[in-house]
This record gives C-alpha cells, sequence and structure tokens, in this order.
C-alpha cells in the first residue's frame, strides 16, 4: 500500500538553510540548527491525525485564491467559526464555502459573484465536515 | 489499582466508509470480505434489518438491493490509515495505550478522576477528529473492561461509555450469570466446551470457579482469567513496539483453483508479501506455514491442507521463504481438488541481530542482501508488487475481485474526495 498522506513521523521533505560537510568524529556544528529545516507538512498541518486532503473542481471559491485542481488541507479539529472557510455536507453533498453564522442567519458563501449565497432554512441539513486550514497549488 | 479501558470503532469499517459518503449518514452499509465473497461488518442500520454477519453475499444480496443497503468491497488502505488516526488520538487520552487490533485499543486510566466525563471527551474527539463513533468500556482488569465495552456497546442508555464498577454488585452478578462463559475474552471454543463439562456454564460460574481446580484443568492462563474477573489485574499493557510473533498473509479466490501453478503464484506473492513486513521489523523467521483449503460453503466436504516448513536457519530473505513455501505448497496440494483461499504463515520470529550465526550455513551473499533493499524500495516507490518473482504469474485469476471497493479516499492522490 502506498501511503501519500502526511503520517506522524514523516521524512521530513526540508530545505536544510546550511550545508556543512562534517569531519568525522566530531560533533556537527549543524546540530544546533536542526530547527531551521523547513518541513512543508508542519507548516501546513497542525494535526495528521485530524487532517484529511481533498480536491477542489470549480470555481466558486476563486476570490478566496482556491481554484479547480488545487489541493485543500481540511482539520476535522478546529471547531468552525463565523469566517472559516469550511468543508460541508448539505444534504449528503460537499461543498467548500466560507461559513456565515451572524444574527441568527446561517449560510454559506461563495468567493464569486457568479453564485448566489447558500441560506440554511430547516429542511437542509447541514452538517460541518470540517475547516479549511490551506490551500495547496502547484503551478507544474 | 489499575483502571483500563478498551475503546473501540462502531462497526468500523462501515463507519470508515460513511466518513467520506455524508449522503449515507443513518443508512444501512455493509462491507464485504476479499473478494467479495462474505459479509464482514455491517452498520447499525443494516443489523436492524437482519442481516446476518459472515453470510455469503449472494444469500443476502436480494436483501440488500431491497433495502437499499450500500455494498462496499473491503478497501483496506482505507481502513488501516483511518484506523491509525483513530489510535493516535485515544492515546492522547490515555497513560499508555495497546493496539489490540484494527479497530481495538487499550488505554490506561490510573489516577484520571471523573472517569465518565473523561471517557465521553474521548469519544466526542475521536468523532470530531476522525469521524468515528466509538464504545468505552472501563474495568479494573483488561477482562473486566472487554466486558464493560460490550455492555455500552449493547446498551444505548450508557452512551457509549461503561465501566464495570458503577454496577452494584448483586447487578454484576445478574450479568454475568446471563452471560455464557464463552463470551468471555480469552475462553476459546474447547476451553468452554471443556468448562461446560465441569458445570461452568455461564460467567458468574466462571468467575466463581476455584482458581486452582481452573489451573489443574486449563492451565495458568485461565486461571489468570478467572482472577481478572474477579477484578484482579493480571494481564499488562502489551510493549506496542514488540515484534509480531506471526505474519499471515492469504486471500480467497474469485473462483476455485485447481491447477498447481496458479496456486504456486498467489503462494508466492503471499510469501513475498510476509517477507517484506519480516524485513520490515527487522526480524527473521524460523517456520514457513502454507495453507489451501476448498470452499466452506459448497457441497462436498472442505479440502484443506496445511503444512509448516522448517528453514535450515532464521531467514528473512524473499527467495528463501518463496522456495519454502513453494515446497510446501506441493507436500499439500491435491490435484482434481478446487481451493478457495491459500496463505501463508511465518512463524518462530525473532529480532534480526538475535540471530545465531550458523556454522553450517552457506556464507550469505552480500549482493542478496542488496537485492532485497533494492525489491523493497521499488515496491514501497511505486505500489506493491511492481517488482516480483515471475512465479508470481500476472493475472492468473486469483487476484482480488473488489467489485464496489469505495475510492481509497486517504492514501491516494488520484482518488481523493473532490469538492466544489
Amino acid at each position: 500500500m502506498q501511503l501519500y498522506l502526511p503520517v506522524a513521523a514523516p521524512l521530513p521533505q526540508s530545505v536544510p538553510l546550511f550545508g556543512v560537510s562534517v569531519p568525522a568524529g566530531f560533533p556537527s556544528p549543524a546540530d544546533d540548527y536542526k530547527d531551521s529545516l523547513l518541513d512543508l507538512n508542519r507548516y501546513l498541518i497542525r494535526d495528521a491525525a485530524s487532517s484529511f486532503m481533498v480536491r477542489v473542481s470549480g470555481d466558486s471559491m476563486a476570490d478566496a485564491g482556491i481554484h479547480h485542481g488545487d489541493l485543500l488541507v481540511v482539520d476535522r479539529g478546529l471547531p468552525p467559526l463565523h469566517g472559516h472557510i469550511v468543508l460541508a455536507a448539505i444534504d449528503g453533498a460537499f461543498t467548500v464555502k466560507r461559513l456565515h453564522r451572524r444574527d441568527g442567519r446561517v449560510a454559506l458563501l461563495a468567493e464569486n459573484a457568479a453564485y448566489a449565497p447558500l441560506e440554511l432554512g430547516g429542511e437542509q441539513e447541514l452538517c460541518i465536515w470540517g475547516v479549511v486550514t490551506a490551500c495547496v497549488k502547484r503551478f507544474t | 489499582m489499575s483502571t483500563f479501558a478498551l475503546v473501540d470503532g462502531n462497526s468500523f469499517y462501515t463507519s470508515c466508509e460513511r466518513v467520506f459518503r455524508p449522503d449515507l449518514a443513518g443508512k444501512p452499509i455493509i462491507v464485504l470480505s476479499n473478494n467479495d465473497g462474505c459479509v464482514v461488518a455491517r452498520s447499525a442500520e443494516a443489523k436492524a434489518l437482519g442481516i446476518d454477519a459472515f453470510l455469503p453475499y449472494y444469500q443476502v444480496a436480494a436483501q440488500c438491493r431491497r433495502h437499499g443497503v450500500a455494498v462496499f468491497s473491503s478497501n483496506y488502505a482505507l481502513y488501516g490509515d483511518m484506523s491509525q488516526r483513530m489510535m493516535q488520538v485515544v492515546a492522547r487520552w490515555g497513560i499508555e495505550q495497546e493496539i489490540y487490533s484494527i479497530d481495538e485499543s487499550f488505554i490506561t486510566l490510573d489516577g484520571i478522576p471523573e472517569l465518565r466525563h473523561h471517557a465521553a471527551g474521548l469519544r466526542a474527539d475521536v468523532l470530531q477528529r476522525v469521524g468515528i463513533p466509538t464504545c468505552v468500556g472501563i474495568g479494573r482488569s483488561k477482562t473486566l473492561a472487554k466486558l464493560a465495552n460490550s455492555v455500552a456497546k449493547t446498551h444505548p442508555r450508557c452512551n457509549g461509555v461503561f465501566a464495570w464498577d458503577w454496577l452494584a454488585r448483586d447487578w454484576q452478578e445478574k450479568l454475568l450469570a446471563r452471560l455464557a462463559a464463552s463470551r468471555v475474552w480469552g475462553v476459546g471454543r474447547r476451553s468452554a466446551d471443556k468448562l461446560a463439562r465441569l458445570g461452568i456454564h455461564s460467567a458468574l460460574d466462571l468467575q466463581r470457579a476455584a482458581p486452582q481446580l481452573i489451573q489443574r484443568h486449563f492451565g495458568i492462563v485461565l486461571e489468570r482469567t478467572v482472577a481478572e474477573l474477579n477484578g484482579v489485574s493480571c494481564l499488562e499493557l502489551d510493549d506496542i513496539a514488540a515484534p509480531r510473533q506471526q505474519l499471515i498473509s492469504s486471500r480467497s479466490f474469485a473462483r476455485a483453483v485447481s491447477e498447481l501453478p496458479t496456486l504456486a503464484a498467489a503462494v508466492t506473492h503471499h510469501a513475498t508479501r510476509v517477507g517484506e513486513k519480516l524485513r520490515q521489523q527487522r526480524s527473521v523467521a524460523q517456520l514457513v506455514g502454507v495453507s489451501i483449503r476448498g470452499n466452506p460453503f459448497g457441497d462436498a466436504p472442505p479440502q484443506r491442507g496445511w503444512t509448516v516448513v522448517p528453514l535450515s536457519g532464521p531467514a528473512a530473505d524473499t527467495f528463501v521463504l518463496v522456495k519454502a513455501a513453494l515446497a510446501g505448497l506441493e507436500a499439500i496440494y491435491l490435484p482434481g481438488h478446487g481451493y478457495k483461499k491459500a496463505g501463508v504463515v511465518l512463524l518462530g520470529i525473532s529480532a534480526a541481530q538475535a540471530r545465531q550465526p550458523d556454522l553450517f550455513a552457506v556464507s550469505t551473499d552480500p549482493r542478496r542482501a542488496a537485492l532485497l533493499q533494492t525489491l523493497d524500495k521499488v515496491n514501497r516507490h511505486y505500489g506493491s508488487g511492481t517488482l516480483r518473482l515471475a512465479s508470481e504469474a500476472v493475472s492468473a485469476g486469483w487476484q482480488m475481485r473488489q467489485a464496489q471497493r469505495s475510492p481509497r479516499w486517504t492514501t491516494c492522490w488520484d482518488e481523493l474526495p473532490v469538492v466544489s
């Protein structure tokens, strides 16, 4: 089985800031700089156990910088608050929108003028699946 | 006094499927075994429809269609990943943890006040972070924690949490009296029959049995179970870092197989898989077990074959393991029979460094070790089975049938959920 998701102790995908050649037998002077290794997993993911990835289809969140084909990191561990971008399930279907929760009004807002806000009434079943914490984009 | 909790996922496989299918909330779901042969997991809704476990799927297929049951092939990539997540979150709520199976782990809660509150917090946390509903059973021994868990699971009023000590003594006894001794953790069917001959039928009988009598007839293991039922903890949490003592790879065929080359292909595949696992945990094995068996649901008495091939020395070399497994297969194979399942198990496993040098062993070729390392690396990187031995013939009709597998939502770039 091929595991792609960030795991508890992932091999750090790191960019070393220092390139030091180490004489054998001596403590490495680079040891003090271990914290300076940049690990994208740690930057993007707060809690690997509760973080999942989904792929975006469509342009309803284009003005928030989320485009077709992007990867989103979704953290189920965070409480969804007003203003968060969330992954929601409405009547059993997934959608990414900005959560609006003010003055007794609950709505899911698209970030694209072409899409109307989704007001949530009594009929519809809303379940916030998780909070979108990062968007990963690749250009090539 | 120790406090143990057993935390397990409710209908784990079906719960995993539901996390990524919000449209299936509250709907009946079943998961089939390898090859879509049998029902191995049912959601609560499917149980309520009266769909029995471990029935061949074809016997319940019509019923499933009638009731709109969602049917899934098993998706072990998904279940394995979700299990790892669940265990990680559960571990944060315990002092120590022992992972007991894909969906169960024991944790210790010594000294934690307000256990009800703590356990409710654990359940809510796992549900929120991973999406899997769980039940928590608490007791002074692992055996009592396991019992308490089954109470938590079957009585909705518990809200998923039950501690054995919350029950007054006479209620505990009433409950134990209604429970067959065979339902107690650690009591096998064979022991249960033997216990019945001694007049021990219920869990209560077992709890009250004289320890000396139990030890004389069954040995120390069951004597410990009796002590554990009386609230005396005898079983510690295992060290989870300990390497597994037994490694198995087996699978059912999509159709009955009677030709030796096809069986050899399957056995080679399984021996290769367990060899990989063995090297991953840096162990060596002393014995290679091979099993083939016929259709247990057919009319003819099922044909079974099982043998154990000892190796000349402990080994982790795929070529050595495969050779032994194939020799074992030839020894048990009977022409003219249809086999439904083949498997390989490694036994007598020990750590690689503890290995005794063998005076008579052929000195190992360092190029062999390098070759195996490359093999493992390629298969890890490009997917299991990219490089394999030629005797594991490709597409020989024995590979897994998974007609209805859900996407590998969490472990495969191409199968991530798509959202708009």
